[in-house]
């Protein structure tokens, strides 16, 4: 059901945990749902220098969130935003069609993440 | 092929017993006959068929020409449903079922909803049993038919058939129990439980997949969904297939009551070593009243795929609540908003590895949890 590398994700996430004092945090998704995730975001002049990221969800979503992750680091914040969820399925070589909203989760999370840095460091 | 496997998803399927194979071997190349046939690969095919009611029949206290043979556990629940529904339309149109049942019953029930019948679903308590009152009262003039699953597949409630199976007796309803998960693993005695309609299967309890049978209690009003040649007492067309049978008979001829202790201590190790993680919580009921292979469990914070994901690398078998769903990605009805680990055990697994999944499950949650936001460690 799922490619080699998004079991690679899955078993070894590099990104997986928080960051304490992260610049900027994103959750989207509830328990109800399905899948939670939260993106945690260290920022040094507009680029993302660390990034982490807790998931409640299937295979499929703790692996969208390391990819995720992976494309996201060392960007610049509006480099960031543009990535969409497709670069995020071919990040994980493809994933089934009734998981893409997986991938969706992770772009989310990481906008809200970024709107969260910028609304703090707009004051 | 990894080297080492436990597989503890026997609620989903079972491994076939080499016995069982060995006994099937004979009807593929050698009484490969028609069991209608008049020659003596026909007649060797019916003795087949016949020795094979026999022994499903006395399994469950019934008479051999009560078992019809279907293509399995989907096909009985169907057969049993819609055949008594269209044959007792006269008599009235309302059904009764429960919440837990397998989508086998719950959609032909829905789709009898589009035929213009009326459909009841129970609710049941926290450990998943049906109230008899309740079903009492949901009894009207109309009532055909009441369908409840013995076993559930996903917590394991075996329900009292003998008490419910009084009720509907008593109001002169048929009483249906789609008995996949519970057959050979606690008793199903047709007169005792007040049975009308029984759905069993094969493949639940090592024998081949695609066979299964529906007892239909003499003169019980039922309409064929398979219409053809005169099979199984004109209730299923269709050329029988007989090495399915005669592996399915075997499969139960070899279903022996000491293994159900054997599995029952296993399983209750297995929630003993378990219920040890902090936060965890055993789905359905304890003792007897559970079935004796399954176990399921919710630990708090962790989504049930994740967890079958990284039991997976450690060559662990395990399912969510219902691995039929997991393709249609709805959580499981029957643990709705839960995340669950099922796993379900059958007489090939080992002491050795249940203590290995014990070894290696407090680790998985631990990791599991640490990555989850809803985990506040």
């Amino acid at each position: 059901m799922y490619t080699e590398k998004t079991i690679k994700h899955f078993r070894e996430p590099k990104f997986a945990g928080e960051i304490k004092n992260a610049d900027g945090v994103g959750e989207v998704g509830n328990a109800r749902c399905g899948d939670v995730m939260k993106m945690f975001i260290k920022v040094k002049n507009g680029i993302i220098k660390d990034i982490k990221f807790q998931t409640y969800g299937c295979i499929a979503a703790i692996a969208s969130s390391d990819a995720m992750c992976e494309l996201a680091v060392g960007k610049t914040l509006d480099e960031a935003l543009k990535i969409t969820f497709k670069d995020v399925i071919n990040q994980l070589d493809d994933l089934p069609q009734i998981k893409f909203h997986c991938s969706v989760l992770g772009t989310a999370a990481l906008k809200k993440a970024i709107e969260n840095y910028k609304k703090k460091h707009s004051k | 092929m990894r080297a080492k496997e436990i597989y503890l998803d026997n609620g989903a399927s079972t491994k076939v017993d080499p016995e069982v194979i060995k006994a099937m071997l004979p009807y593929f190349d050698k009484e490969y006959g028609n069991a209608s046939s008049l020659h003596v690969l026909g007649v060797n095919a019916k003795n087949a068929l016949d020795k094979a009611r026999k022994i499903i029949a006395e399994s469950i206290n019934a008479k051999p020409d009560e078992i019809i043979f279907t293509s399995g556990g989907t096909e009985s629940d169907n057969s049993a449903i819609k055949g008594v529904a269209f044959a007792g339309k006269e008599k009235g149109n309302h059904i009764i079922t429960t919440k837990i049942e397998h989508k086998a019953i719950l959609n032909p029930c829905k789709w009898l909803e589009s035929q213009g019948f009326n459909i009841t679903c129970l609710s049941v308590n926290k450990d998943g049993f049906v109230d008899v009152k309740k079903l009492e009262d949901a009894i009207t003039n109309e009532t055909i038919l009441v369908s409840i699953m013995h076993g559930n597949s996903e917590i394991g409630t075996i329900q009292n058939l003998e008490e419910l199976g009084k009720v509907c007796k008593k109001h002169n309803v048929y009483f249906h129990t789609d008995a996949c998960q519970s057959y050979t693993k606690t008793e199903i005695d047709v007169e005792k439980q007040n049975l009308d309609l029984v759905t069993i299967n094969s493949h639940k309890i090592h024998g081949p997949k695609g066979v299964g049978a529906l007892y239909v209690r003499k003169g019980t009003k039922i309409i064929p969904l398979l219409h053809g040649g005169d099979h199984e007492f004109k209730l299923r067309a269709s050329t029988e297939n007989i090495s399915g049978i005669v592996g399915f008979a075997e499969a139960v001829k070899l279903a022996d009551k000491k293994h159900i202790k054997r599995i029952t201590e296993l399983r209750d190790k297995l929630i003993e070593g378990a219920l040890k993680i902090p936060y965890t919580k055993l789905n359905g009921p304890k003792g007897d009243k559970r079935l004796c292979n399954n176990a399921n469990f919710s630990f708090k914070g962790i989504e049930g795929e994740g967890l079958i994901g990284y039991l997976d690398m450690e060559g662990i078998c395990s399912s969510t609540g219902s691995a039929c769903s997991e393709k249609s990605l709805e959580p499981s009805y029957v643990l709705k908003a839960i995340g669950s680990l099922r796993l379900t055990l059958s007489r090939f697994n080992t002491e050795k590895e249940i203590e290995h999944v014990l070894k290696v499950l407090p680790g998985i949650v631990k990791n599991l949890r640490k990555m989850s936001p809803l985990w506040k460690g």
